[in-house]
């Protein structure tokens, strides 16, 4: 009780920011006209879309296209207003520190968190809160006009989802905001939450349309750890010292590339002594990442095996014993298994670690990972699959898997880890290094390894996928 | 009630405050004065919590300014260099929302809203926005946000810029009023005749470093040498020299004046009149010239750097 009562205590500070800066939005008809049309008119408006749409694809004999899109237009009439939280959160971080009111506030006995969170709740409330209305007056509509009600599940999901979306958006303008120095470079950099979020819409759009609503809490539970990392990035960058510290938005190409290239060469006086002492150095660093991703792939290969008695495949399909160049070209399609050139394995393989990478730098390494952790779903899935067709799967992994993959997997764990390491370095800041700093020591340790380890081990591996496994395959499965 | 010792601040590989030594008791004002960029603001900060000093310490209303940064910034009132208003806020409610912060309970944070109003007299404008407020008023108002929790401590920049006379007493006023409540206050500004009129002490700050600190008297007497006075007299000099007694020295000479310094003016002075008389100058007036801040601050200021620091 006493701690409850502790906690209120700490809690009401930035209770006290909260109802301020809510009440400041309120004054603002730039803030207070979008919400309103897009709480009351939009919804309006979309019922009037849901309601001819459903007519026109009745008329053509396919209503299951109106069955879908109710409930994705209910997602998206959850979305619209909670995209004002982005530009209210960049306002209240970014546009505070512009306006010097920043100062009095971090000169007051205010806690960073409490600070923190009683701006990340303002920017969150009022925009939520319009979301939910807006979905109200579209069920009301939607009931009204074509008598739809929405399955209990599918409404928490959209609720969940609307608001985990809305806290990606303002804990992501908080780590915006935190480096830049001015709205206008913030909106800028808001692109880089705009972007991956229109793209996770689509995704979620395919999701309602293919009616697997299911999938949606995988959406949900991704975007809550990428809202935690953010957050935890968001909480580690808003002090006062990083506040106050950072008067200008210059992008000094010149320093990055200083340190870029002294973080990469390090001590080394020779390509040789580069070997042999700085990439050990690099490989030390990325030994917990390592382990993590190691186990990542790991349950990744299990998942997959789950995944095989529910998507089963064609017990003929596995007729290994007249295995020929048919079905490798089968496993090729599907990109479980590459039959090409040794350019082409290792091409597609490279594409593959510049997808991860890229992926990783916006989402804290959370998607670069996804998509590592995709060939060994496939490899877990086929493993089981074959296991159910009553074949060894451990001489399927030796035929298919192990020949190149004793190369290959090393190689994407190693890939992986760097991409982690460079998510982790934005989400858990050095005390001592500013965010730049580290994050061009973790471009530097990603470039060594990928130069020094994964390169050369997957171009090894490629060259053993395309001269070694098929022999492997035929020897052990062939006639 | 402000000590720090070494205290400096480092912002990458440039030293923006080095090594600054205070010591200010209750009742004492300390105007710290110094070109844009000296390292006045930062050291401001570094007093408010605000920002941690790389080296060093500082203790201010007893508390450490790095493991005890809340109960620092509860007990020290900051008037920043940009005040920082919300201007769709009305001022009341502006005050009342700081006076939340600063943990003030309904009835108090009433009673220094008002005191505080009337006191700068902007009880006719406490409903209105602060957009509408002039900047004069906006300058009262942010006064009023660093005395609404009555601290011990008050660290003020520029406390009378953008302020008509009238105000600017007011607020000089005001500040007398607290250093008599045994306040201890900063005061940073450019205004030199300000600050000789209400510090006890003034410290002379320039990249990052303080170059002379101490009582406007002390200082003008160890920069500027020995105190300096004019002898009018009622007959010409006709170009040439009074005679002067040991211990003054002649610095500038007119048709019916000469000015002299001296260092014992107690011992020297009648002497010196003594002599005039003797030697058949009447005299009409014999006073010290008055030295301004703004001397010293310059000579100060355009003094050959002789500190090692700049960049670390």
């Amino acid at each position: 009780m006493k701690a409850i009562g502790r906690m209120l205590n700490q809690l009401r500070p930035a209770l006290v920011i909260t109802r301020r800066e809510v009440r400041d939005q309120f004054r603002d008809w730039r803030i207070i006209i979008p919400i309103i049309v897009l709480t009351l008119i939009f919804p309006w408006l979309m019922n009037f879309t849901a309601r001819q749409l459903v007519n026109f694809v009745e008329s053509y004999g396919a209503p299951i296209i109106g069955d879908r899109l109710i409930p994705f237009l209910l997602m998206i009439v959850g979305f619209f207003p909670i995209s004002i939280s982005l530009v209210i959160a960049l306002e209240s971080f970014v546009g505070e520190k512009e306006r010097h009111s920043i100062e009095p506030l971090i000169s007051s006995p205010l806690r960073n968190w409490q600070l923190y969170f009683g701006k990340l709740l303002a920017s969150l409330a009022p925009p939520l809160l319009a979301a939910y209305l807006g979905i109200c007056v579209y069920l009301v509509g939607v009931y009204r006009q074509v008598g739809w009600v929405p399955d209990m599940m599918l409404l928490i999901q959209i609720l969940a989802l609307t608001a985990v979306q809305s806290l990606v958006m303002v804990s992501g303008a908080v780590v915006i905001s935190s480096q830049t120095t001015s709205t206008r470079a913030a909106n800028l950099l808001a692109s880089f939450i705009i972007i991956p979020m229109v793209l996770l819409i689509q995704a979620e759009s395919i999701i309602m349309f293919w009616g697997n609503y299911a999938v949606l809490w995988w959406a949900i539970f991704g975007q809550i750890i990428i809202a935690i990392l953010l957050i935890r990035t968001g909480v580690a960058h808003f002090n006062r010292e990083e506040l106050l510290g950072r008067e200008f938005d210059t992008l000094n190409i010149r320093w990055a590339w200083a340190k870029f290239s002294s973080d990469f060469v390090g001590n080394a006086k020779s390509p040789l002594d580069w070997i042999v002492h700085e990439i050990p150095k690099s490989f030390r660093r990325l030994i917990t990442p390592v382990i993590l991703v190691t186990s990542i792939l790991l349950l990744a290969t299990i998942i997959g095996g789950t995944q095989a008695s529910r998507f089963q495949l064609p017990i003929d399909a596995f007729n290994l014993e007249n295995l020929g160049a048919g079905f490798l070209e089968g496993l090729d399609e599907i990109r479980f298994f590459s039959i090409g050139s040794i350019g082409t394995i290792w091409l597609h393989n490279l594409r593959v670690i510049a997808l991860a990478t890229l992926l990783g730098i916006f989402s804290f390494a959370v998607l670069g990972i996804i998509v590592l952790m995709l060939p060994m779903m496939l490899i877990g899935y086929f493993t089981a699959t074959v296991a159910s067709a009553g074949i060894s799967p451990w001489l399927f992994l030796t035929a298919f898997v192990l020949p190149h993959g004793v190369l290959e997997i090393p190689a994407i764990i190693i890939a992986g880890a760097a991409v982690l390491r460079m998510g982790a370095v934005l989400a858990a800041p050095s005390k001592n290094t500013t965010i730049g700093e580290a994050w061009l020591n973790a471009l530097s340790d990603w470039s060594r390894v990928m130069i020094a380890i994964v390169l050369p081990l997957l171009l090894a591996a490629a060259v053993l996928e395309v001269f070694i496994t098929p022999q492997m395959a035929i020897i052990i499965f062939g006639n | 009630m402000i000590v720090t010792e070494d205290l400096s601040k480092l912002f990458g590989d440039f030293l923006a405050v080095d090594g600054v030594t205070l010591n200010i008791r209750a009742g004492e004002v300390l105007a710290l004065l110094g070109p844009n960029g000296a390292g006045k603001t930062t050291t401001v900060r570094m007093l408010t919590s605000v920002l941690s000093p790389t080296h060093g310490w500082a203790r201010v209303a007893g508390y450490d300014v790095v493991t005890q940064a809340n109960k620092v910034r509860a007990a020290v009132g900051i008037l920043t260099e940009q005040h920082g208003l919300y201007s769709r806020m009305p001022g009341d409610e502006y005050l009342d929302f700081f006076g939340q912060l600063y943990g003030l309970d309904a009835s108090t944070r009433q009673k220094r809203i008002n005191q505080l109003f009337s006191l700068f007299g902007l009880q006719a404008t406490r409903n209105q926005r602060i957009g509408e407020y002039s900047k004069g008023m906006r300058q009262k108002l942010a006064l009023a946000r660093a005395m609404l929790h009555d601290p011990p401590v008050l660290l003020l920049d520029e406390p009378t810029s953008a302020m008509d006379p009238e105000s600017a007493r007011l607020v000089r006023d005001s500040i007398h009023e607290l250093r008599s409540a045994e306040r201890a206050i900063v005061i940073c500004t450019h205004n030199l005749a300000e600050a000789e009129e209400l510090a006890d002490q003034i410290a002379i700050i320039r990249h990052g470093k303080i170059i002379v600190r101490g009582s406007p008297n002390y200082l003008k007497h160890s920069l500027l040498g020995a105190a300096e006075y004019e002898v009018k007299l009622a007959v010409s000099l006709n170009g040439n020299s009074p005679n002067l007694p040991t211990g003054a020295q002649l610095t500038s000479l007119g048709s019916d004046w000469f000015r002299f310094q001296v260092n014992q003016p107690e011992v020297i002075n009648p002497q010196l009149l003594a002599t005039l008389l003797s030697d058949g100058f009447p005299i009409i007036s014999l006073h010290e010239v008055p030295r301004s801040l703004e001397q010293l601050y310059l000579q100060a200021i355009q003094a050959p750097d002789e500190s090692n620091r700049s960049h670390a």
